[in-house]
């Protein structure tokens, strides 16, 4: 797949940027380019947009509010309205909420535990950018790792993400007490998808599977062609 | 002066680590404590020319996030 261009931004605190930088070089069979958080620029002619997992900031104030004032953040907001593609993994999804991009918000789990496992997800929205190759009703094994997945939104907000397609993943079982076990949303557009799950950790059959590979495969595929 | 901002999460939105706290508290032998809502308070120095609006504007870009959280401003006499 030739022409594929994408970023991995990293923040100070990011951990999952390589992970992600990994996974969108052996699917798309191109290095993304890495953009730090003080740029004021992402390079031009950008396919593609990750947020990656980790502590930005060390969580400091909330998950994700201080990477969602850094410099680049403004680049991403514009690009993102301009319908450039942005995945936000884990700590990326709580910097697009912190930042506006996605609605609600992440709260700590409703256990207080940090949950560190594989767990099984309900696809939701195949026909979306990001899911296009999975089937609806598909269930997928990918890992999570956080202490701020309970995903929570006024209940006008969830029946709106739920009755316009826009819940992308679920839970198939109880993780972190998300509304509604609410795993990855989408905005309004389709083309800024927001999840606490780890897909770029399930590309290689070496990892245990390779349920998040599809994904990549997915996004990749419906912006160069296959 | 110093001014203190108070942020704490709606009614409505599950605080585990205040109901983390409750929990302790009563294991202190301490009853009747009906409820905890852990918040936070920044206390911040500023000049006399920072106005209302500014801090308003801080508070709701960045300290307090409104999905969330509500927040409340104090102006704390020197």
């Amino acid at each position: 797949m030739s022409g594929f261009a994408s970023a991995v931004i990293t923040f100070p605190g990011s951990n999952c940027d390589r992970d992600m930088a990994d996974a969108l070089e052996k699917v798309s069979g191109n290095a993304p380019h890495r953009v730090w958080h003080g740029d004021a620029a992402l390079p031009d002619g950008l396919d593609f947009i990750a947020l990656p997992g980790g502590f930005s900031y060390g969580d400091y104030l909330r998950s994700g509010a201080m990477a969602a004032r850094s410099p680049i953040m403004q680049a991403v907001v514009e690009a993102a309205g301009r319908g450039v593609p942005v995945l936000g993994v884990c700590n990326g999804f709580q910097v697009l909420t912190e930042s506006g991009l996605l609605p609600g918000a992440l709260l700590r789990n409703a256990g207080m535990n940090f949950v560190c496992r594989e767990v099984r997800l309900t696809v939701e929205n195949s026909q979306s950018l990001f899911t296009s190759g999975y089937s609806a009703g598909q269930e997928v094994l990918i890992p999570v790792a956080h202490h701020d997945g309970n995903y929570f939104a006024d209940d006008a907000t969830l029946d709106r993400l739920e009755g316009e397609g826009r819940v992308a993943f679920r839970y198939a079982e109880s993780v972190n007490g998300s509304a509604r076990n609410i795993a990855g949303v989408l905005n309004a557009a389709g083309n800024v998808l927001g999840m606490m799950p780890h897909p770029e950790r399930m590309i290689e059959a070496e990892q245990g599977g390779i349920d998040g590979r599809t994904l990549f495969e997915s996004a990749i595929k419906g912006l160069v062609g296959a | 002066m110093k001014v203190r901002v108070f942020v704490s999460l709606k009614n409505g939105v599950l605080d585990p680590q205040g109901r983390a706290i409750h929990h302790a508290i009563e294991g202190l032998g301490i009853h009747g404590v009906k409820d905890v809502r852990a918040g936070k308070m920044l206390e911040l120095e500023v000049d006399d020319s920072v106005t209302d609006a500014q801090l308003d504007t801080m508070a709701k870009q960045l300290l307090a996030n409104m999905v969330i959280e509500n927040y409340r401003i104090e102006r704390v006499a020197a």
